[in-house]
């Protein structure tokens, strides 16, 4: 392994941090993506403040018990 | 204007976040100095620390001239991706779905991997041990700053999140050489529990105040979001162990 290749790794598994779940950072984005649409459309800021709250919540909750159903299926892992 | 409840949890996140990434770090360091020596790891760490330090002198100043709206609002969506991936992983760990983190398992993994590539490329064999003290700093180290930058820059607040940081790095590496082993007993699990609440109660907020939300009570409502995500987070991990005990009969 070179200098270069592991500047690359580094960046890989530093990019790593904020998607290692693609369906979490999806459901993330889509949240914050409605709520930004919502305050651009002049919409009261309490819902959106709301909506982003709920959907984070939402959107953790879905995907722990998806988790938890895909691993039952397989043995654990890492 | 900042306050208690902003600075408190600023400081705490960067620090345990940074516990966790240091004592990462620190079991790679310890891997390599075993294997090949002090000199190679100390090596690769100090060019590993000057690359960090370009990279913080080289953005840093940049932050202040991103208009204040936009500031917050990129670095909550970026701290609720990186918070609400710790804080799922902990979830899902604590519940026995997926393996703890091991640092002796690491630190052995990491000795076995290294002493294989020294076996084939002996001639380059301090040059590949630094590489990968290099490379297990700059990883973990990015981490760090990242955390700091992000519960930092939204209030004004990167002075006292460093100090913070400093000071896990600090304790971790005064520690772990006193010790001089990996630092297995950390509760690494409950750390990153703890971060991903407290990261994805700042992503929200700041996120939301990039969006002009009026949160109730202003800063105070980082509280009331990490007692929201702290007490989902447990639910989940009861309702997951008693499932997983469900089927265990």
């Amino acid at each position: 392994m070179n200098t270069f290749q592991a500047l690359r790794k580094a960046w890989s598994e530093f990019l790593g941090l904020f998607v290692e779940d693609g369906s979490l950072a999806l459901g993330i984005v889509a949240v914050v993506a409605v709520a930004a649409i919502l305050s651009a459309l002049a919409i009261s800021p309490v819902a959106v403040g709301v909506v982003l709250l709920l959907g984070c919540l939402g959107v953790l909750v879905e995907n722990v018990l998806r988790a938890r159903r895909n691993t039952s299926r397989r043995p654990p892992s890492r | 204007m900042s306050n208690w409840a902003t600075v408190a949890p600023a400081i705490t996140s960067a620090f345990l976040a940074s516990v966790v990434e240091v004592v990462e770090a620190f079991t790679i360091l310890l891997a390599v100095a075993s294997v090949r020596g002090a000199r190679p790891a100390v090596t690769g760490t100090l060019a590993g620390l000057l690359l960090l330090a370009a990279i913080v002198l080289v953005f840093g100043p940049a932050i202040d001239r991103v208009p204040i709206g936009l500031l917050q609002f990129s670095v909550g969506v970026l701290l609720l991706l990186f918070g609400l991936r710790w804080l799922r992983k902990a979830v899902l760990r604590a519940a026995g779905i997926i393996a703890q983190h091991d640092e002796e398992a690491v630190y052995r993994m990491e000795s076995l991997h290294l002493q294989d590539e020294l076996r084939r490329r002996a001639a380059r064999a301090d040059w590949l041990a630094g590489l990968t003290a290099f490379k297990a700093v700059v990883v973990e180290g990015l981490e760090v700053v990242f955390i700091v930058i992000a519960v930092g820059a939204g209030r004004g607040l990167l002075v006292p999140a460093s100090l913070g940081a400093l000071a896990a790095c600090m304790l971790v590496l005064g520690f772990g050489a006193l010790v001089h082993r990996p630092l297995a007993r950390v509760p690494e699990n409950a750390l990153k529990f703890g971060v991903g609440v407290m990261l994805s109660s700042f992503g929200v907020f700041w996120s939301g105040e990039g969006l002009g939300v009026p949160w109730p009570g202003e800063d105070i409502a980082v509280l009331g979001f990490i007692a929201t995500f702290l007490a989902l987070g447990l639910a989940l991990v009861a309702v997951l162990r008693s499932r997983t005990a469900e089927l265990a009969r």
